[in-house]
């Protein structure tokens, strides 16, 4: 047990490293010129060819891609100093760069920008997984009856309906149209934590709400096909209750993959909730990350997220595999 | 052993009374494709201590006939009509609430496969002291878990204080079976239905199982429902056998009466396919040919006369048109048989046995 969490672990740090060698050497080697917008928004003067040689030299920009990320690296454990343009800050460890847009230490900005992220994620989630197991076991438990098959057509149709869509039309008509949901956002969660709830609710509703019929059809298909299994008959045999054959015996097998496929999606969750946090207007990684790809692309930024999502996906797989031995008796690591 | 569709219901049951009793059984499931009809007119009885033996193919009624009688099936899908008496109480129409007091507790069901029919994430001890404690409220969890080491114990599972915490895929198929055993009488049922309890284990882990379930029944007394393909396990285990076929019982008797004196071709095509070890290499081992009729739409005559070798001996193509009826065999004296042949003993003894058993023909 302890040398496979070892194992992952130091393929999971493996993972991330690459993740983010990726972004950066892409970044490097694309098309645009990092110094261009810093030279541009340089004022006043305007950018000849050798202001900008400077801020590339500066910025390290003419150094090959590998000594580039090894100096990113070393902030990361030691801190640097970022030179950019004329300016020097001076970068604490853990060191994620300064952001070239707001010029702001990366690593603070992130700080303030996880918690909304995690906070929707969460609340979000929390919803999906009530919502949708419940129908999905009230639907397999009366499979083949109107309300099941309801629940199937209409969960296909919310599925289909583009989610960006229902985020916009979430807003437009519970925020702005309606004062169902006036205050809608992020509020720091240190000043007002019942503030931070209200205007974190809808949100998370709409998230979980659109994300609920996948839900609900994956767990009845895994409850339908538990219960055909040879051990339900074999509870029932023993006249045990309806509710307890069901929730107790079918439940338990089921969830097994229900919790497989939520670790996954909750990981991706965490790395961001992009559209759901555009529409809402709140900072969280999943915006941040949006805006850092939006000319003048922002590489601190853009490397930053990448390295949050890539940690946070790979340890909800990591967890994802210890629930599994947990859940699975017969699949025990050893 | 039809005549007991007129007894006066009783609650309790007096020593010669037949602790089940089924009567006119008839299964059917509406499909996409139609009625199927798994078990029609069924009828046959089990006293206590007893046990008959229900043989059949695959599909022949004898699982369906048997979840029936524990109210199994989903009562949406399944038509079932007639009558199951299980001490004294009728069990079709039976409410939910009653059926389940009844299950696992006066009537308890033995598994075939146990490693499918166990729940693989709960430990084995777990599952018996569930199956206690359902039907014993005021029992304690502790009182319930001693319960379960105890049946672990009686059912021959080494050390079961500590077996009593492993999973059952921690268990050997044979010792499987057995948790399954211990399981299904846990709380002394009176009836207990074995659907083909040793149909996955090796040869020698069913000859313990078998003895194991003989012993448990002479010790308590139960009435055994012992359901398989297998004939063997009928002579070791059954006094009485119902062959069924197509769902429908086409022979009935004492297990010496099946096996020694079968009127029924369906009976001795089972008989020719049991591979016999200690006989004549050269013995030919004679499959029955074709397969089953569809249970959507059941042929008008006998359901056997496709496959029957036998059916030109009766006249006129009676048995194409005309459903046998189940009646007294040639030796009478409850032996039962749904078959057109009148002289069906003489071809027996001088057509099948031969094939069946030349050694013992010819000492006839």
């Amino acid at each position: 047990m302890f040398g496979f969490v070892v194992r992952r672990l130091l393929s999971s740090l493996l993972v991330i490293l690459l993740a983010s060698f990726a972004v950066f050497a892409l970044f490097y080697l694309g098309p645009n010129n990092p110094a261009q917008p810093v030279c541009d928004s340089a004022g006043g003067s305007r950018c000849t060819p050798e202001r900008l040689e400077a801020i590339e030299k500066s910025m390290g920009l003419d150094k090959p891609v590998v000594v580039a990320y090894g100096t990113f690296m070393k902030g990361i454990v030691a801190g640097r100093e970022v030179t950019i343009g004329a300016a020097t800050y001076d970068c604490d460890a853990p060191c994620l760069g300064i952001a070239y847009g707001s010029r702001g230490e990366v690593t603070e900005e992130l700080k303030g920008r996880i918690v909304p992220t995690i906070l929707i994620a969460v609340g979000g989630s929390i919803v999906y997984l009530v919502i949708g197991v419940t129908v999905g076991i009230m639907a397999a438990a009366r499979r083949g009856s109107l309300g099941d098959r309801l629940l199937v057509s209409g969960s296909l149709i919310v599925s289909s309906i583009p989610y960006y869509l229902i985020c916009l039309l979430a807003w437009l008509y519970l925020t702005l149209k309606t004062d169902i949901f006036p205050e809608t956002g992020y509020f720091p969660i240190t000043e007002d934590p019942l503030k931070t709830f209200s205007g974190l609710l809808l949100p998370c509703l709409v998230l979980g709400i659109a994300s609920s019929p996948v839900y609900a059809r994956y767990t009845r298909g895994q409850m339908v096909e538990t219960l055909g299994d040879d051990y339900i008959r074999t509870a029932r045999a023993k006249g045990l209750g309806g509710r307890t054959v069901l929730l107790k015996h079918g439940l338990r097998a089921a969830m097994v993959p229900i919790v497989t496929i939520f670790g996954l999606d909750f990981g991706i969750l965490l790395a961001g909730t992009v559209f759901t946090e555009k529409i809402f207007g709140i900072d969280g990684i999943g915006r941040w990350g949006l805006d850092a790809i939006s000319a003048p692309q922002d590489l601190p930024v853009l490397t930053a997220t990448v390295l949050v999502g890539a940690i946070f996906i790979v340890i909800s797989n990591l967890i994802v595999d210890l629930v599994y031995g947990a859940l699975d008796p017969r699949v025990r690591l050893g | 052993m039809t005549t007991t569709a007129n007894a006066p219901a009783s609650s309790s049951t007096s020593g010669n009374e037949p602790y089940l009793v089924v009567d006119d059984l008839t299964v059917k499931f509406p499909t996409a494709d139609g009625l199927v009809h798994a078990v029609s007119n069924l009828s046959y009885s089990v006293e206590l201590g007893k046990t008959l033996g229900i043989v059949g193919e695959s599909g022949s009624g004898k699982s369906v006939s048997s979840m029936a009688v524990l109210g199994l099936h989903d009562t949406r899908s399944a038509r079932i009509t007639g009558s199951i008496k299980v001490g004294g109480q009728e069990v079709v129409g039976l409410s939910e609430g009653k059926m389940r007091e009844m299950r696992g507790n006066k009537a308890a069901m033995i598994f075939q496969d146990a490693l499918a029919a166990l729940h693989p994430f709960f430990r084995v001890g777990a599952q018996l002291a569930e199956a206690y404690l359902v039907h014993h409220p005021d029992a304690s969890k502790k009182q319930a878990r001693a319960r379960a080491v105890e049946m672990l114990d009686r059912v021959g599972i080494p050390e079961p204080h500590s077996r009593v915490d492993d999973y059952p895929h921690q268990f050997s198929g044979g010792m499987r079976q057995r948790v399954m055993i211990a399981m299904g009488l846990i709380n002394d049922p009176s009836l207990l239905i074995a659907d083909e309890p040793t149909t996955a284990l090796d040869v020698t882990v069913q000859a313990q199982i078998l003895d194991l379930l003989q012993d448990l029944q002479r010790e308590f007394n139960s009435a055994i429902v012992m359901i398989t393909h297998d004939l063997g396990v009928i002579a070791e285990m059954a006094d009485d056998v119902m062959v069924m076929y197509s769902g429908r019982a086409v022979e009935y008797g004492t297990v010496r009466t099946i096996m020694t004196k079968p009127e029924m071709p369906y009976t001795w095509g089972l008989l020719s396919s049991i591979p016999d070890v200690s006989s004549d290499v050269n013995t030919k081992m004679v499959p029955i040919p074709g397969t089953p009729p569809s249970l959507l739409t059941p042929p008008p005559g006998c359901a056997f006369e496709p496959r029957c070798t036998h059916r030109d001996k009766v006249a006129g193509g009676l048995c194409g048109t005309a459903l046998p009826e189940l009646r007294p065999a040639s030796d009478g004296h409850g032996h039962l048989k749904r078959c057109h042949l009148t002289d069906a003993d003489s071809i027996f003894q001088t057509e099948v046995l031969p094939d069946v058993a030349p050694a013992t023909s010819e000492e006839n």
